[in-house]
């Protein structure tokens, strides 16, 4: 990857940061021009809004066969957690044993190293998810 | 529209061929489609070809151009296009060659289905199908294959009370399939231990749970009905082709449960084919892992929302059971050279309704459905076939 593919991300990546439909009221996250239920009423005037990060574990694995660039962290506990204001994200759960996470466990995001495209690569940043007790 | 028949079909055996390339697949199979319905290769209007990942792991694109090249077709300047959907690529190339001959543009339509994923090795390969997920809000994340059906797994026995035990009926039916078919890449029979034991992949699911990298290719040659005949004695008319899509990241589903795709593709085919669930004889599933069949079968309505697993463990998708699931060995077990896939389910099909199977036959199938799904099912191609 370039270095624009990783930096335009940054804003939605680093701070969460989604979009509201303003015809429905509806969060989307990740970031997406076109609600939809609205359609082409939504298009050009989704809003942004920050998503505060906290969560429930919607569902979960425990990666042990990893995509290019996560050699290191495998075995590692990948989710789809449910944010507060609806919708569901997909990240990684860390400081967190595998054998403690359940359907339901809250959880809040947190900024982390996500990965680098090899030695001389752009490192990519994101959010992560952590236990919130 | 017209009606549409299939007068011919051919595969390579799937497995690992380290002596043959993309190309040699390919040519192989079209031109064992070509002689199986009884024409000559100059005959064909149009090809239609899907594959996934050539771009990406072999660093070859322009493929439908190179096959019909190698193919002996570049002096008869034949139209030929391939057609991506991840692995759902060959029922998409389907679904256009069955538009083609219906809408009557071209009457002999050749569509094939090719992969050569042995050229690179293992995480390679595993990189270049997570691409059929979203690569900006779930690979790079961390997300692999996998790893998204290990979570719809883990959210349907979370809902339904679907049991470990229950989901390693699926390659432990789709094994025994396999053994029966000379052209299948697993034939080894396994058990529900050996599925629950084996190394864990992204956990619930295991190495048994997951169809294997694959080479292969397969195709078929399509017809107008009303000229089928003068080809062949057993010609099998499509009598539905339903291609839907759905939200591409399971995390912006309602469900995880159940795919909107799977259930619209089903109730578009049935309606088309004028049938229910109830007149299939048999069906392939795409059982990339074993919980993307078992949620397929349900949502295509073979059994109640939840019941798959119970329906699975009773025996009845083994053959002989109600609803013989992946005669074939499936994805799992047959292979899952993954643009091959779809139409190598459909070759299996007018085997079977040709009454060819031999030891895997299902007794007396006048009608099958297939399921062909890109990613976690965000884009789904259902065909329905018969006798006539
Ligand atoms: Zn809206």
């Amino acid at each position: 990857m370039v270095v624009p593919r990783v930096w335009r991300e940054r804003v939605a990546r680093y701070r969460m940061v989604g979009k509201k439909c303003p015809a429905c009221g509806k969060v989307y996250f990740p970031p997406r021009d076109v609600c939809p239920t609205c359609h082409r009423e939504s298009y050009g005037k989704m809003e942004d809004v920050e998503l505060s990060g906290r969560g429930k574990v919607y569902s979960y694995t425990v990666v042990y066969q990893n995509v290019l660039g996560y050699e290191l962290q495998k075995p590692y506990i990948m989710a789809i957690v449910e944010m507060e204001e609806g919708p569901r994200v997909t990240g990684q759960i860390v400081d967190c044993r595998p054998e403690d996470v359940e359907i339901g466990m809250p959880v809040r995001a947190v900024f982390r190293r996500l990965g680098e495209e090899g030695k001389d690569g752009v490192i990519v940043y994101g959010y992560k998810f952590v236990p919130d007790l | 529209m017209r009606d549409v028949a299939i007068i011919g079909i051919g595969q390579t055996k799937y497995g690992e061929h380290w002596k043959r390339s993309l190309r040699d697949l390919a040519v192989e199979a079209g031109l064992k489609a070509v002689e199986d319905a009884n024409i000559y290769a100059k005959e064909i209007d149009a090809i239609f070809g899907g594959n996934m990942a050539a771009g990406t792991v072999i660093g070859q694109d322009h493929l439908a151009t190179i096959i019909a090249d190698f193919a002996g077709l570049a002096e008869h300047n034949v139209p030929a296009v391939k057609v991506e959907a991840a692995c759902g690529s060959g029922g998409a190339a389907l679904h256009m060659g069955f538009m083609a001959v219906a809408s009557g543009l071209y009457d002999m339509v050749l569509v094939g289905g090719v992969e050569k994923m042995t050229d690179v090795p293992g995480e390679h390969m595993t990189d270049a199908l997570a691409s059929a997920a979203d690569r900006e809000w779930e690979v790079t994340f961390g997300a692999t294959f996998p790893s998204l059906g290990a979570m719809m797994a883990r959210r349907h026995m979370y809902e339904y009370g679907t049991t470990r035990e229950q989901l390693a009926m699926f390659p432990v039916v789709a094994h025994e399939n396999a053994s029966k078919n000379p052209m299948a890449q697993l034939r080894n029979r396994i058990t529900v231990e050996k599925v629950l034991n084996a190394p864990v992949i992204a956990d619930p699911l295991t190495l048994l749970d997951c169809s294997p990298i694959t080479d292969g290719a397969a195709a078929v040659v399509l017809a107008p009905m009303e000229v089928a005949r003068k080809y062949t004695d057993t010609p099998v008319k499509i009598s539905a082709s339903v291609a839907t899509t759905d939200y591409i990241s399971i995390h912006s589903r309602p469900s995880i449960t159940t795919v909107k795709a799977n259930v619209e593709a089903g109730r578009k085919a049935y309606r088309m084919a004028g049938v229910g669930p109830g007149d299939i004889d048999f069906v392939e599933l795409h059982d990339a892992f074993s919980i993307i069949s078992l949620i397929a079968l349900e949502d295509l309505g073979f059994v109640e929302k939840g019941q798959g697993g119970k329906f699975a463990e009773e025996g009845q998708i083994a053959l002989g059971g109600k609803l013989p699931v992946n005669p074939s060995g499936g994805l799992k077990a047959k292979g899952h050279p993954v643009g091959a896939t779809g139409v190598g389910q459909v070759v299996e099909t007018v085997i079977q309704l040709r009454g060819e199977a031999g030891e895997r036959q299902v007794d007396g199938a006048k009608r099958a459905l297939t399921h062909n799904v890109g990613g976690t099912a965000s884009s789904v191609f259902v065909h329905i076939l018969e006798v006539v």
